[in-house]
């Protein structure tokens, strides 16, 4: 299928820290609307992967957020930007292996300190800014090919 | 392979989604951790888990996996099962434990 997109396609979704149950509803969401524009499957699956893991690090760290996504002829550019406890050391957070979740968020199987890892790998352009005590903000491109 | 073939060689107990049991088979992965999960399974894989809760089910239908095993006969809730039919994906649960039911599948893909 030929890509369908005139001008930039944008949609939202409001997170809810600590809201397990409709974790992956914003993602899902993106991933029925790249489907809809004939997006690639494989560039879709990248989307999907990066905007769950930002979306599951809000519902475990933070207490609310919010998930932006701007659809255009070249890319998709996903914002997620959340009211949390934000990140000290980034360097640190980005570091497979690293991970402050609590024992029964590990009980469910998060909390390997892949997630960021994950989201920058699937991602062309990954940039994350925090501030302490205010919130976090994670950027993602995806150029399509 | 199709999961029809798999489920019955290996007689899973499938608890959602029936109709995805015609779904190809490209391989199978084990583990216990979402996002090594994320980062490492294939399309097309069945994932072996002990896992039941509900974010099981976004995290195989984002990567296009196959279906679901759980093992050591643990208990699916209805929600799960429910979403999961919504979701379009297989879930089926097995008495084995990971190491048994992927050796025997290991055997039946290769
Ligand atoms: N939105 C956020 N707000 C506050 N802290 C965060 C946020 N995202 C990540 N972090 C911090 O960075 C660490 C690493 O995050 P990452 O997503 O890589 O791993 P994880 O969430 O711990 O485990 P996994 O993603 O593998 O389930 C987290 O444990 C947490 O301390
Ligand atoms: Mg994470």
């Amino acid at each position: 299928m030929a890509l369908n997109i005139e001008g930039t396609i944008e949609g939202s979704s409001q997170l809810i820290g600590g809201d397990f149950t409709t974790a992956g509803e914003a993602s899902t969401l993106l991933k029925v609307k790249l489907t809809e524009l004939g997006v690639a499957e494989d560039i879709i699956r990248r989307a999907a992967i990066a905007t769950f893991e930002a979306e599951m690090n809000v519902v475990i760290y933070a207490a609310a957020g919010w998930l932006h996504y701007y659809i255009s002829p070249q890319g998709i550019r996903i914002r997620i930007e959340d009211m949390g406890p934000g990140i000290a050391d980034i360097g640190l957070a980005m570091q497979e292996g690293y991970s402050t979740a609590p024992d029964w968020v590990r009980e469910m199987g998060w909390g390997a300190g892949m997630g960021l890892p994950n989201m920058k790998r699937n991602s062309d352009v990954f940039t994350i800014d925090s501030v302490v005590g205010e919130g976090t903000t994670v950027e993602m491109v995806i150029n399509f090919p | 392979m199709k999961l029809l073939d798999v489920a019955n060689a290996l007689s899973l107990e499938v608890k959602s989604f029936k109709d995805g049991l015609q779904k190809d088979v490209t391989g199978a992965y084990v583990s216990d951790l979402l996002s090594d999960v994320m980062a490492n399974s294939k399309q097309g894989n069945i994932w072996i888990t002990l896992q039941t809760h509900l974010n099981i089910v976004a995290v195989a239908s984002m990567k296009g996996l196959a279906g679901i095993v759980i093992v050591n006969g643990r208990q699916v809730q209805e929600e799960v099962l429910k979403r999961a039919e919504e979701e379009k994906m297989p879930i089926m649960v097995t008495q084995m434990p990971a190491f048994e039911i992927a050796g025997k599948l290991y055997r039946l893909l290769a």
